[in-house]
């Protein structure tokens, strides 16, 4: 089969082609749709904020800033000539406590799980229970709700009254009224398990870039694991730690199906996390929408951007402290 | 052709993996088992002789005596610097057990409660002719299981596409706004599912006076599957070896011919992973689809025009009534809802395994 190649003659060698610089209109018109693609995501982000903007307006002209400050939820009655105050304060800050009490719960737990998968366990058993913690962002939030409610809320109920009994001298595990169903504390622990999954792997993901010789210093400088753990790994991971805990803190605030389920909203500001009142605003969102009239509508679509507009912060802010942990890593 | 190469004494350095100084050797896999083992048996004992009582106490006693005794074992062994070492051993540990409880806690939930209600015409009938609380032998999940089906592939069409060029704009054309369009895709994956339903509420069903119907839905869906595909997609083809593109040009070929002939193959099933994690994210979606579908009990197709149902949807519909029958179907719900998520995810390791 093989044939011998010529060799070519110096006379066969074609002459050296032109360089073109410019790029073929196929490559334009690539780039061009490629770049296109690229840019939905501006547009998306755009219009999300300008409708929802545009169909809020009248909210923000009739309640101005009362309409984050106001702790009150009533489309009045034109009749009796009551008139109409719409606020989403204790919403807000119901969504902010639930969420707090969520990533409290949440934080040391997940940093112990990604310390555990990473210096505790065998490659190979390490592997399929980073696939758990996988599998376990991928449950649907509805039936996180489903479990919250018939699952562990008779649990958490006990518990929550064991931490009343011995600690309910702390002003915020104390309660008005014994009742204990469907408190910040319990949709708190839903959510904690819900962003479980986003903080270890963050901080998993931080944890296995800790360079391998200053633990091997560490080690040989006799550190046992904690100490290690505690003089090489934290430090180095802490930035990363806390960039996962603020994205696992906007999911927790985004959170609304499983929330809905375990929490009985209250349109009154409550630091009281064991006592069956909260808020929050994306389950309010739900809860309104079937009943709402045209100005309650309106009155949605302006908590929504509310909402849109405080979840994009804290993404910023995570992503921002998540990038500067990976750029000093190195 | 070849030149006499001398012989060469070549240690090989490469083959030499760091060492991990955190493995367990196996005497202290040894202490751990027996603390447990002692732990074990020594809680229920306590538990027995002491006023502590109930699952808590139990478990709480059982922490206690594993701690206690690894301080101890430890102590005999290293001395005083190896009591912090175990306390921290026992949180550690601790943590992992407080994650891996829920989820065994939920499948096998979802599991017991949502088999009790499943009988073949859970997949042949909808709930059209069926009262919510009717016996078990009547209605079912078709429409909502159809419903889901149908939002999925239209909101993948939509979604994959777009997220499949995103990825190549970060990774190929690196135009000049790539940081931009990096952050944004990462600032889209935090928008909440609610955001997403009530912008799609606000333009098609207000703003253009639409209705409610699968269409809407899926646009939503796409909004939040959109992120993942372009973001698994980006780490993807991140992975690419620059050799592969540079080959490609070199052979003469153009940046589109190099991508869609060399790059994009070869990371094909990245891509394919990185659309079933997008599948995957929205399956599961409810809250979204409340303000754009609406719920229905009829097995509808016509994506455009009216309300349909989906599992997610039907499964929180259900549980909303609070009638016991009905809650056993939702439990049904949440069960299909959890196999055809696992399903996604087991086609999404095996598609990503392949690779290597």
């Amino acid at each position: 089969m093989s044939t011998p190649t010529s060799v070519p003659l110096q006379s066969e060698i074609p002459p050296a082609r032109a360089i073109i610089l410019t790029r073929r209109l196929s490559d334009r018109v690539f780039r061009g749709v490629v770049t296109a693609g690229g840019f939905v995501s501006l547009i998306v982000l755009g219009l999300i904020a300008l409708f929802l903007a545009s169909r809020s307006i009248d909210i923000f002209k009739t309640f101005g800033f009362g309409f984050i400050t106001e702790f009150k939820w009533d489309s009045g009655d034109p009749d009796n000539g009551i008139p109409p105050v719409l606020g989403i304060g204790a919403m807000l800050i119901g969504t902010i406590v639930t969420a707090v009490v969520g990533l409290v719960i949440a934080l040391p737990v997940s940093v112990g799980m990604a310390l555990f998968l990473e210096y505790y366990m065998p490659i190979r058993l390490k592997k399929s229970l980073t696939m758990v913690i996988d599998l376990m962002a991928a449950i649907p939030s509805v039936i996180f709700g489903l479990w919250g409610f018939f699952v562990l809320m008779p649990h958490a109920i006990y518990w929550a009254k064991l931490l009343h009994k011995y600690f309910g001298w702390i002003p915020f595990l104390d309660v008005q009224a014994p009742i204990f169903e469907r408190s910040p504390f319990i949709a708190g622990l839903i959510l904690s398990i819900m962003i479980i999954p986003i903080v270890t792997s963050i901080s998993r993901e931080v944890f296995s870039q800790v360079p391998l010789d200053r633990i091997q210093a560490a080690y040989a400088l006799g550190a046992t694991r904690w100490t290690m753990i505690k003089a090489v790994v934290l430090p180095f991971g802490s930035s990363g730690i806390a960039g996962g805990a603020m994205l696992g803190l906007g999911r927790a605030m985004g959170e609304t199906v499983a929330v809905y389920l375990v929490l009985n909203l209250y349109f009154q500001p409550n630091f009281q996390v064991l006592f069956s009142a909260g808020g929050s605003v994306a389950s309010m969102i739900v809860t309104k929408f079937g009943e709402a009239g045209q100005l309650e509508l309106q009155g949605l679509m302006a908590a929504g951007l509310v909402l849109f507009i405080v979840t994009l912060i804290i993404n910023f802010l995570s992503n921002m402290i998540v990038k500067r942990t990976s750029r000093t890593g190195n | 052709m070849s030149a006499q190469v001398p012989e060469l004494e070549v240690r090989d350095f490469s083959s030499v993996s760091p060492q991990k100084p955190w493995k367990l050797s196996p005497r202290e896999v040894a202490i751990n088992a027996s603390t447990i083992l002692i732990a074990l048996i020594l809680s229920p004992i306590i538990v027995q002789v002491t006023p502590l009582k109930g699952k808590l106490g139990l478990v709480l006693t059982f922490i206690l005596v594993a701690m206690v005794g690894n301080i101890v074992l430890s102590f005999l062994r290293q001395g005083v610097q190896a009591i912090g070492n175990s306390i921290a051993s026992t949180f550690i540990y601790l943590a992992a057990g407080l994650v891996l409880l829920p989820v065994a806690s939920i499948f096998f939930t979802v599991i017991m409660r949502g088999y009790h209600a499943v009988r073949i015409n859970t997949f042949t009938q909808d709930m059209s002719v069926t009262q919510s609380d009717g016996p078990y032998t009547e209605g079912g999940a078709l429409h909502a299981i159809l419903g889901t089906l149908m939002l999925v592939l239209i909101a993948s069409l939509i979604s994959v596409p777009i997220g499949i060029l995103t990825a190549l704009y970060l990774t190929e054309v690196k135009g000049r706004a790539e940081g931009t369009i990096r952050f944004l895709v990462q600032a889209m994956s935090g928008v909440p599912s609610i955001v997403a339903g009530l912008f799609i509420y606000s333009v098609l069903i207000v703003g253009a006076g639409g209705h409610y119907s699968g269409f809407a839905g899926a646009l939503s869906l796409s909004i939040l599957m959109l992120p993942t595909v372009a973001r698994t997609a980006e780490e993807v083809l991140k992975l690419i070896p620059r050799d592969l593109r540079e080959a490609g040009v070199a052979l003469g070929g153009t940046q589109w011919r190099t991508v869609v002939m060399v790059v994009v193959p070869a990371a094909r099933s990245g891509i394919v992973t990185a659309i079933i994690l997008g599948v995957a994210r929205v399956a599961g979606e409810t809250a979204p689809l409340l303000l754009t579908i609406l719920g229905s009990t009829t097995t509808h197709l016509n994506p455009t025009d009216a309300p349909i149902s989906a599992l997610p949807l039907y499964t929180f519909n259900l549980l909303r009534t609070g009638l016991n029958v009905a809650i056993d179907r939702a439990w049904t719900g949440a069960l299909v809802l959890m196999i055809l998520v696992l399903i996604l995810f087991v086609l999404a390791r095996l598609a990503s395994g392949r690779k290597k």
